[in-house]
Order: C-alpha cells, then structure tokens, then sequence
C-alpha cells in the first residue's frame, strides 16, 4: 500500500505541476460546457437537460480519460526513468494501480469542476442530488474504465503515440460493440451488447440517473481487467 | 558479495553477453572495461535485476538473483546511461521519493538524503526542480539516487558519460569516497577514468571477459611489454638497403614486419615488441653492423595497448543456441 500511495502522490504532483495538465483541466472543462450548449441547452425539462449533459460529457470524458492515461508508463520508458522503478523493491501492480489512481484523482478534478454545470440545471427545474450523484458516478466508472485501457497501451511501448492510437483503438471498438451486437444473432449478441463500453451500461443506466448493480459491477470488471493485463506486460517486460 | 557463473544473455539470436564467470568481493571497486557493444551495459543491468539473464547464475550478497530479483533489488542502487531522473520534482524531493521506493525508514530519511546530498555535493541545488540543472549536476543526482538508501552495492553505467574534464575529476572524487562504504560496480570505455578508480578491472570484449585483474596484472599477462621504435640509416657507399638493416637486427627478439622508409627518405623504420628491455642490444647490433641508428625510441606498454590488445583478441560471438526439445 506505501508503495502504492507514493506512485500516487509522485504522478498527481507531476499533473498538478504540470501546465500540460492544466491546459487538459481548461479544454476538458471548455468542451463540456461547449458540447452541452450546443445539444442540452435548449431541453425544455430540466430532467432531460441533465440526460444531455451527461451524455456530451460522455464523450469528453472518454477522449480526456485516453489523453490523460497513454503517456503514464510509456513515457517514462521513453525518457529512462522507468528503471529507477523496474530496479527498485516495488512491484509491479504497485506501480500500475499508482499510477491509474493518479489519471483517477486528475479526471475527478475535472468532474468536481464540471459540477457547476448540473448545479446551474437543478436551479432552473425539479431534479434531485441522486440523479446529479448516480450520473457523475457513471461519467467516474466510464473515465475510470477507460484510464485503464490508457493504462494497459502505455504499458506496452514506449512510443507514446501508439500507445494513444492503441487506447484510441480500444475505447472506439468496445463503444463500437453494442453497433456490431445488432447485427449478431443470439446468444452472440447478448454477450457482445453487454461488452459495450457506452450505450448499455451508461446511456441507458446511469445517464438517465439509474443505478444497476451490474453496471457498476461492469465498469470495476473492466478497469480490474485491463490494469491487470497492464501489470502483466509490465512484469513481463520488467524482467526479461 | 557477488558471484557470476556463466552469465550469458541473448537478445533474439544474438550474443550479446557471456558466457561468463567472475566474483566481486565486498568493499570491492571493480570496473567493467570495454569497447561499445561489449556487453557492460548488459551485465550491469542484469546485477542490477532488471534484465533476467538468458543462462547463468547470479548472486549478490548470498541471494539468488533469478530466485529473488526482488530481495537483490533492495540491496542495490543503480545509475543507467541514463539517470532516472523525474524533472519537475526538486533535488530533496526527488531523493526523498527514492527513500520512498528503497523502503528507508522515515526517521532516517532526512540524515540520509542529507549524506547523499553532501557526498555528492549537491547541498545548495537541493530545492531546485531536476530540470533547471546542468548535465553534470543531474548525473550528480543520479548517482545521490543510487547511494542515498546506502546500498550494498551500488552499480553505475558510464558515471562520467558527457562530462568535461573537472567533472571527471570530481567524479572519480566521488567514486574513491563511496569506495569506504560500498562495493562498487562500474562501467567506462575510458581507461583513465577505471584505472584511476578501481581496485580491479574486468575486461570485456564481445561479450566475454578477456582478461581480470589489477592494471599491473593485466599488464603483466601481455607479451611482450616493451615496444621498441628506431630509425636506421644505411651509410653512403654501403650496399644492402633495407635488406642490410633487417639483417643486422635479425638476432632481436620481437622485431615486427618489414622496416619502412621514413617520409625523408633518409633511412629505414622499425618496430620491435619484446617482453624485454631490447634497447642497448639494438643500439650494439645497429652500430656493430655499421649502419647509423638515428633514432631509438621505447616504451613500457600501458594499460591502453593492453587494453586493445584483448579486446582484439577476444572470440567472436557465437549464435543462439538451439531450443530444447
């Protein structure tokens, strides 16, 4: 666990010191309020408005969550200081979960800044505080899962564009799932609709301010899944 | 403190270390000589578990390395080519990171970082960000990462790579200070750098270990120790040319090839390589023969010749080895 919080602490200081990080906080921030101007805005019930927000806030987040992920490992790969970790008594699920909860605590950052937005929209109609909660809390598993698969391409090289190309390529297929399911036939379209990184699990749950069980159960499936392959490749090219 | 057996590592089908067989006693400083593409990087890396060698064993300080990188890993601390180095953090931020990472108690950090701090001289930079310093301090930094936990064996890649030469001076400072508390592992193409340093030379050459020792006993073990230049002249009126010089040095132990023209033209280069001190005998066969010696210059051979000389001598790599069936 020490070892686990100092990654943490190190890679969160870095994104705070960071003007890079920032500028990510301003665009982030921007695009959202941006994308819900322009398809959230003019719902004529509060309630919808919200919807709207959580769904252009999706995207966002999905595209801020690859940005802020593909350079954790293959970064430091690049530049050498990788090997003061891979020499040190530190393993790695240490360094893989240290640095994921880092891109975690970052787009939390953004998410508690954004919160202004829903604030805006409860002061105009009748929503309530669970709606506001269980849909941020489906934008934080959707960020969570997809800081993962950012996670998992980082650790596989150290060139950090394919790195970003990979994780692109990851998050757009598996949004892209529930699309294929459609034309599959049974059970293959049950198994792949139920894959899906968006539609099934967020947009028709936690975007219209509904909790299941099994989507959150999804989404901490799918960010235990990735980060382990994540440790794996990391162990596996540690020592070689 | 460390054992080697039949250390050998391949990157695909290629050679690139091994295989083989050394010990480093404790307190040891011992320095990795070799060409580029020797294999010095290789072999530091894998005392440093950070590759898993191909075929071998490895132990360091009583631990199976391949058994237990992790257990090795806490008793090494390790300066790449490349110092691994986070630039935004400041020096004393950074080297408390490391405390961190090497598992030093809190109540010893702050003595700690404050050791490393002053050994390797970096008191006064100690609040500036890794990324404002010069080439030299940050490679000062790596090496205070490497020490700051107060390994056992600290193991350095190229400590002086880049470096101007009051640097250097101030590096091999360092090195003869760490040499009271650790045993030191390190690595250089520069000859001067590992002799004026090390209490013991590893020579590597293709991937293998072309000769070990002190630097008198590296030079001991080539033959022969002397070279020998001279310059002869053929007197007007006497016959014979080049042919007469050879001649008269025909009894000399160690002449090498032909004799030369010198770019004048006024006589006749040679070059002897003895185990002995061949002057006086030259200079009597020259003279006896009646031909004028016009230059007689010789040389004990230092570490450099002996350095090449096994280095050249070393066997060339050998391919992969067949899979098991």
């Amino acid at each position: 666990m020490r070892a686990i919080y100092m990654i943490f602490r190190r890679e969160f200081a870095a994104y705070l010191r960071s003007i890079m990080g920032w500028i990510v906080v301003g665009v982030a921030l921007l695009a959202m309020g941006i994308t819900f101007q322009a398809f959230g805005y003019k719902s004529a019930l509060a309630s919808e408005m919200l919807q709207q927000f959580f769904w252009s806030s999706s995207g966002v987040v999905m595209i801020i969550s690859v940005i802020l992920s593909f350079r954790v490992i293959a970064e430091e790969r690049q530049s050498g200081s990788l090997m003061l970790l891979s020499t040190s008594p530190v393993r790695e699920h240490a360094i893989v979960i240290g640095k994921f909860l880092a891109t975690l605590a970052f787009l939390t950052l953004i998410l508690v800044l954004s919160a202004y937005i829903p604030l805006l929209i409860k002061g105009q109609g009748k929503i309530t505080g669970t709606q506001i909660f269980v849909g941020y809390l489906g934008l934080w598993l959707l960020g969570g899962a997809c800081l993962a698969v950012g996670v998992f391409a980082s650790s596989l090289t150290r060139e950090m564009v394919i790195a970003a190309v990979v994780a692109a390529i990851i998050v757009g297929g598996m949004v892209l799932l529930y699309k294929l399911s459609l034309v599959l036939d049974p059970p293959l379209r049950a198994v792949f609709a139920e894959l899906d990184l968006w539609w099934i699990h967020f947009q028709n749950g936690f975007m219209r301010g509904i909790f299941n069980l099994k989507d959150l159960v999804y989404y901490l499936a799918m960010i235990y899944f990735f980060l382990l392959l994540a440790v794996k490749t990391l162990e596996a090219k540690r020592w070689q | 403190m460390i054992q080697v057996s039949n250390l050998t590592k391949y990157y695909g089908g290629k050679r690139a270390l091994g295989p083989v067989s050394f010990e480093i006693d404790k307190g040891e400083t011992v320095g990795f000589l070799g060409l580029n593409g020797a294999g010095k990087t290789t072999a530091l890396r894998i005392l440093a578990c950070d590759l898993r060698p191909t075929a071998g064993a490895v132990s360091v300080g009583g631990i199976d390395a391949l058994a237990n990188p992790h257990e090795v890993r806490r008793r090494i601390g390790f300066l790449p080519e490349t110092p691994p180095l986070y630039p935004e953090m400041t020096v004393q931020a950074f080297l408390g990171f490391v405390c961190d990472l090497r598992e030093v108690a809190s109540s010893d950090k702050k003595a700690k970082i404050g050791n490393a701090l002053a050994l390797t001289d970096l008191t006064l930079v100690a609040g500036e960000p890794i990324g404002t310093l010069s080439h030299g301090y940050r490679q000062r930094v790596g090496v205070a990462q490497a020490i700051v936990h107060r390994p056992q064996l600290v193991i350095l890649d190229e400590p002086t790579r880049g470096f101007d030469p009051r640097q250097i001076v101030e590096m091999r400072k360092l090195i003869h200070e760490l040499k009271d508390k650790h045993t030191v592992l390190l690595s250089s193409h520069q000859l001067a750098e590992v002799s004026q340093t090390c209490d013991r030379l590893l020579v590597l050459g293709r991937g293998q270990v072309v000769g070990a020792g002190t630097e008198a006993e590296l030079g001991a073990l080539q033959e022969p120790m002397f070279s020998v230049e001279l310059t002869v002249r053929v007197p007007d009126g006497k016959d014979g040319g080049a042919a007469a010089v050879l001649a008269a040095l025909g009894g000399i132990d160690g002449l090498l090839g032909k004799s030369v023209p010198t770019e004048r033209g006024d006589g006749w280069e040679l070059l002897i390589s003895s185990k002995r001190d061949v002057r006086a005998e030259v200079s009597r066969a020259v003279i006896g023969a009646g031909l004028d010696l016009l230059r007689l210059d010789a040389r004990a051979v230092d570490l450099e010749n002996t350095f090449l000389r096994l280095v050249a001598a070393a066997p060339a790599a050998a391919p992969a080895p067949a899979p098991k069936e």
